[in-house]
């Protein structure tokens, strides 16, 4: 009886011990992101500029699609996903698979010099590639000798070039990342399965496609929220490559936003309202892809 | 695999790895030239690394930029680690309906993008006169869903014979977690170590937000700070680029074994 009774104790003890070990990492997490999304949601409920804030219910969310500017920050963002987040990750998956055949030397070497664009801040990597594609830029000093162009070119000028030059830099940085990823996704596959394949003369291209990337598939997954989270939420980029610019060409919502809150006479409201889209959008699109990536085939 | 498929491989290894390490290349090339010779397409290190200095620690306040960058990086780091391994012990070893809960909860904190609870952050932090301070800076991301998840991962592997023995023992349980559990987890702290140091010393948006001194002003944003002037002096700015980049480098091959390492038990 006594036993039972202390053990009971015991175990009410443990638990109590587990809430206390949990509760500042929980109440960081309430105080610093859902308190501040809710003090959000009544913002974007507001109207005015600086702190004459005066309720004007959804104005601000009717304002946001007749904003010229914002429009265009949210064409760019989905531009960037669609263009850019399909072509990292299809080449982070290949670098990848060909990086866990036994059969090749420096494997270690090639992987850290592709993971190594990670090590470089946002800032950073925006800075060198606004160098490096600038009209007395290398790229371009490397164009004029080979004959290509006659004097330099101005990529970031032109809204089409502008857009690649962030595609590229955006690749670059981003590859490396989520290659990490699938190498350790690939190390839960067991490494006969890819001999059974080659012996029943499976092409490389075949057992990449019906063993790589299937097997793959939550880490997969992952990636891909990751990156539609983080593209629709750029910001260093936008700001550090290009600026924005050409007139608003390659801006995203994240630095619109910016500008809106302390660039210009601050509104608030407006900017909040416009943040709780990007959340909208981050939630819909997480979705949408766990729904795609439970379907079984 | 054929000889041909063999020479396809390291062909496409080649040519992505020189991809990959020529910007970092040219970066440090461009530090130790003059601006001149980085136009004219320069791409053999020089001797100007010492007169590039010189400019830069003319013309702005590089120390100080290095070691707000160090202070708060380092501070965070420490005390994230420490409070998300304490939360990631607490959810798994003492797992309940309730405390699962608790977490499903959190990890919806992931989804919320940093510009929709910024304005809000700094209105909070402005009025509590965080604003310039380390605290300001360590706050908001002291606490992250991504890192109580890797930890309650990797105490999924951890046993608990080594618990009962340790409560039989006579250790309490905060002694279990961080005589037992700390020293057994190396590498996930190590993993959780290179990200959040990195994440930290790379941030931009929030110290941009915060940082109104020019006295309190981080790494990254010295270095877009001087890509703003009128004129643009190559040598001096690449430098800038290496100095932010160089400690975030020396982290992440220090600790890039152990990172890979982590990084297999969060994906698991």
């Amino acid at each position: 009886m006594s036993r039972g009774k202390s053990s009971t104790s015991l175990a009410k003890k443990h638990n109590r011990a587990g809430w206390i070990f949990l509760t500042p990492a929980t109440i960081m997490i309430a105080a610093m992101s859902f308190y501040p999304m809710i003090r959000a949601f009544f913002l974007s409920l507001q109207a005015g500029k600086g702190n004459n804030l005066t309720f004007t219910g959804l104005s601000n969310y009717t304002r946001m699609f007749k904003d010229a500017v914002f429009m265009q920050s949210l064409k760019n963002c989905f531009f960037y996903l669609i263009i850019q987040v399909p072509i990292m990750l299809v080449l982070a998956l290949i670098l990848a698979s060909i990086l866990n055949n036994k059969d090749l030397k420096f494997k270690g070497l090639f992987r850290t010099a592709i993971f190594l664009p990670c090590a470089t801040s946002l800032v950073s990597y925006a800075t060198i590639f606004r160098a490096l594609f600038a009209v007395d830029g290398l790229v371009n000093v490397i164009l004029i000798k080979v004959g290509i162009f006659d004097t330099g070119y101005n990529f970031l000028a032109n809204a089409t070039s502008a857009r690649i030059v962030i595609i590229l830099a955006l690749i670059w940085r981003w590859t490396g990342y989520n290659m990490v990823f699938y190498l350790s996704g690939l190390q839960n596959i067991e490494y006969s399965v890819y001999e059974a394949a080659k012996i029943d003369g499976a092409s490389p291209f075949q057992s990449f496609r019906k063993i790589t990337v299937p097997l793959l598939k939550p880490t997969i997954l992952l990636t891909a929220i990751m990156s539609t989270n983080g593209t629709l939420q750029l910001f260093d980029e936008s700001l550090n490559l290009t600026n924005g610019g050409p007139s608003n060409a390659t801006i995203t919502m994240s630095h619109y936003i910016y500008n809106m809150t302390f660039k210009y006479v601050p509104s608030f409201g407006y900017a909040a309202a416009m943040s709780y889209l990007i959340l909208f959008l981050v939630a819909i699109l997480a979705f949408l892809q766990m729904k795609v990536g439970d379907t079984r085939d | 695999m054929t000889k041909g498929q063999k020479a396809a491989a390291y062909t496409i290894l080649i040519i992505v790895s020189f991809v990959s390490v020529f910007p970092l290349y040219w970066m440090i090339s461009a530090a130790t030239n003059k601006s001149v010779d980085v136009s004219r397409g320069r791409l053999i290190p020089g001797g100007e690394l010492i007169n590039n200095l010189k400019n830069l620690m003319a013309q702005y306040d590089i120390g100080s930029a290095m070691w707000n960058s160090f202070k708060y990086a380092v501070i965070l780091t420490l005390l994230a680690l420490f409070i998300c391994s304490l939360a990631g012990y607490g959810f798994e070893i003492y797992h309940s309906k309730g405390k699962d809960r608790v977490m499903s909860i959190l990890l919806l904190a992931m989804m919320v993008p940093f510009a929709a609870i910024m304005i809000p952050l700094y209105q909070m932090f402005s009025s509590a006169g965080l604003l310039n301070s380390t605290l300001g800076f360590i706050l908001p991301t002291i606490s992250t869903p991504f890192l109580i998840m890797m930890f309650r991962q990797s105490a999924r592997s951890f046993p608990h014979d080594i618990i009962e023995a340790a409560r039989m023992d006579g250790l309490n349980e905060f002694q279990i977690f961080y005589k037992m559990f700390f020293p057994t987890m190396r590498s996930t702290y190590a993993a959780a170590m290179t990200i959040t140091f990195m994440t930290a010393w790379n941030n931009y948006l929030w110290p941009k937000v915060i940082m109104i001194d020019k006295a309190s002003i981080t790494m990254p944003m010295l270095v877009a700070n001087l890509k703003e002037g009128y004129v643009t002096d190559y040598g001096m700015l690449m430098l800038a680029v290496l100095l932010c980049t160089v400690p975030t480098a020396i982290v992440f091959f220090l600790l890039q074994k152990s990172f890979a390492e982590g990084i297999t038990g969060a994906v698991k």
